[in-house]
């Protein structure tokens, strides 16, 4: 088989996984509705039952919604590590979740806002600015920017930002009560309008990421072989890194910072590239986490929805109780070489 | 990140006949431990003359060497002294633990609150107040506990044949996200008003500090920060590798744990004491190695700013806003992170490329 033939068997085999995990979202929940009644209501000859409100009111926007940010944080942290070339970075390194978590303490708690629908606009608009000011600091100086400048940057802003919200939560409760929930991590209580709303921005973040691809690849092997070979590393990296903003901004501000998925998820794809031979090409990483990533969430959320009935527990508790310990199997197994 | 090379004359080693002793007398460092020193005493003197009822100096020094009235007497010693002495007490401790956890790994951002041990006593805390509503003594004995826990199974799970300091980083990442996520959950379900109260533990807090407090505290860094200055040799060792370190006939796997032992326990009672003071345990070594124009953060100036970075964050906690007094850990990040950042500029400017 060749290289391209393997890598679609299992790009579907992921595909398939994924197919799984919406099908078991859809089902399972407070109320259970049997697998039969899920594909007879989708494909239109259950209307007007039970099974059909519950279904399109409230199940089909939660699954779409864990596709589309799952597949957004995926893809958005094997670009992370790509351009950072390293195996630690988050796609929060780069101050995003402090940025929204500083916005939604602000318009909860000074602006008054209430809604659901009224902090995803202020948390995109922070997550942006936050950062844009990483990456500046983490490009200040004669030598331009580094990966290791660029994460100190982003640990210095994260610190500032989070004094700053911590003060904020600490003096009004009614901000306090709106971030504990948002800072969780959950796919509940949104719906179809938010999801609408984040679309647009991921479809073209997910269009810059995959398009940058082939020129991850040259760029592993060092800016100066980059270069050699036609492609400029300042303009990947500023390619990347607004498709990373676009992606895990949108998603940050709707379903709270889940980003440790998008630590694991990318590791997880590497090894299984390794294992059918097609090695670390990102023409094939980026796709694969951003299949593997939503199954991860989806079933997170079907686990935390189901485990104390009838309260939920938010998927982004379930994501890093469960890939924590994999991580840390990860870091064990591994060989590792200092940084 | 920068390593300056101390400049001519910066080192002069002497060796005396008797008592027999030789050693290498750095007089830059000297200055700034005194200096440092001095405006730390300053800042505790003024930080025990502010409050509700303003007392001048004389008075404080009076009320200290025991010449003042009873109603004075009160207020500085029973009331203002806890909250200060603790002050001083966390930020030796974060210093020094701070100090020793980057250079035993060689990464400026080890410290405590990056790898997990601030994280395991803050989930034990939290669920203390969420789930049995716990209070006062209680939640220090779980914040230490929590803290040598996570300290233990970073250990555990990071040997392998013998730990190194890399792998015990990206274990405590590990560990930290679990217990980050499980504190999150912790407060989403708590109470409005355990969430409150394990929010403002979780930020790091002077207020209404007792000799409760202190006592424990204190013990503590009389015991481990002497030992933290005598490992001080061997970490330096270390800094060179495990291969160098182990030829230059260092016990480096023994060394490593006695180092790791130290540091978590200056952590976990400063924790205990005061809750996890963002940043402090981060940006006072670095900012000492600076200052002391060393190649590596020297363990008692990292004590000495990490008092001061403490003393100086409780003063503009108590006076920034009129009428409310803020948790010290909401101002030490605030006022670190531009330091962290100003670093880092200048740290590209001198060349080294961060």
């Amino acid at each position: 088989m060749t290289r391209g033939i393997r890598g679609v068997l299992l790009l579907t085999g992921a595909a398939a996984v994924l197919l799984c995990g919406c099908l078991l979202s859809l089902a399972f929940g407070a109320l259970s509705i049997p697998p039969g009644d899920v594909v007879a209501v989708l494909t239109g000859r259950q209307d007007g039952t039970r099974f059909a409100d519950v279904l399109w009111s409230v199940r089909v926007p939660r699954t779409l919604l864990g596709l589309a940010t799952g597949a957004a944080l995926g893809v958005a942290g094997a670009l992370m590590q790509a351009l950072t070339r390293n195996p630690l970075a988050d796609p929060g390194i780069l101050g995003v979740s402090a940025g929204a978590s500083f916005a939604i303490v602000v318009s909860a708690g000074l602006l008054g806002v209430t809604s659901l629908s009224g902090y995803i606009w202020p948390a995109f608009l922070g997550a942006l600015l936050a950062s844009v000011a990483v990456y500046a600091l983490g490009g200040v100086g004669a030598f331009g920017q580094t990966p290791v400048k660029l994460a100190l940057a982003g640990v210095a802003v994260t610190a500032l930002l989070g004094s700053l919200t911590h003060g904020i939560v600490l003096t009004d409760p009614d901000a306090l009560d709106r971030f504990r929930f948002w800072s969780a991590g959950s796919l509940a209580g949104v719906g179809a309008d938010e999801l609408l709303w984040i679309t647009p921005f991921l479809v073209f973040g997910g269009f810059l990421a995959l398009a940058c691809a082939p020129a991850l690849n040259s760029l592993a092997l060092g800016d100066d072989v980059a270069a050699s070979l036609g492609r400029s590393p300042w303009l990947v990296r500023a390619q990347g890194t607004a498709a990373i903003t676009l992606l895990t901004g949108a998603s940050v501000a709707v379903i709270g910072p889940v980003v440790f998925l998008g630590l694991v998820v990318p590791h997880l794809a590497r090894v299984l590239t390794q294992r059918v031979g097609i090695g670390p090409d990102h023409r094939w990483l980026l796709p694969l986490s951003g299949l593997i990533a939503p199954a991860l969430l989806l079933a997170a959320d079907v686990v935390g929805r189901i485990v104390v009935r009838p309260v939920e527990i938010q998927s982004g508790v379930i994501v890093a109780l469960l890939g924590g310990p994999f991580f840390i199997v990860l870091v064990r197994r591994a060989r590792l070489r200092e940084i | 990140m920068a390593k300056p090379l101390p400049a001519p004359r910066a080192a002069i080693p002497f060796r005396l006949a008797f008592p027999p002793v030789s050693g290498v007398l750095r007089p830059r460092l000297v200055a700034v431990c005194l200096l440092l020193a001095a405006l730390a005493a300053g800042a505790f003197c003024v930080g025990l003359t502010l409050g509700d009822v303003p007392v001048p100096v004389a008075d404080v020094v009076a009320a200290l060497t025991g010449q003042a009235d009873g109603g004075t007497r009160f207020v500085v010693v029973e009331l203002r002294l806890p909250r200060a002495l603790t002050a001083v007490l966390v930020g030796v401790a974060f210093g020094v633990a701070g100090a020793m956890f980057q250079t035993m790994t060689r990464n400026p951002l080890a410290s405590p609150d990056m790898i997990g041990i601030t994280q395991g006593a803050s989930t034990a805390v939290v669920a203390g107040i969420v789930l049995f509503q716990a209070g006062g003594a209680a939640l220090q004995v779980l914040g230490v506990a929590g803290a040598v826990a996570t300290a233990a199974l970073i250990y555990t799970l990071g040997w392998r044949r013998g730990t190194t300091g890399y792998r015990m980083i990206l274990i405590g990442i590990g560990l930290s996200w679990i217990c980050t996520s499980a504190t999150d959950f912790l407060l989403a379900h708590g109470s409005r008003f355990e969430a409150q109260a394990a929010t403002g533990w979780l930020v790091g807090n002077l207020n209404g500090r007792t000799y409760d407090h202190v006592v424990p505290l204190a013990l503590c860094v009389a015991l481990l920060v002497p030992a933290a200055l005598l490992l001080g040799r061997l970490t330096r060792t270390l800094q060179l590798g495990d291969d160098v370190a182990l030829g230059l006939g260092t016990p480096v796997q023994r060394v490593r744990l006695a180092l790791l032992a130290t540091a978590v326990g200056l952590v976990a009672f400063g924790t205990a004491a005061a809750g996890p003071v963002a940043f402090v345990a981060l940006a006072a070594p670095q900012i000492a190695q600076r200052l002391a124009g060393t190649a590596w953060p020297p363990p008692a100036t990292s004590a000495l700013t990490g008092a001061l970075m403490v003393l100086a964050a409780d003063l503009a906690a108590r006076r920034v806003l009129p009428g409310v007094e803020l948790p010290v850990g909401v101002v030490s990040g605030a006022l670190g992170a531009p330091v962290l950042l100003w670093l880092l500029v200048r740290a590209n400017r001198a060349g080294s490329g961060g």
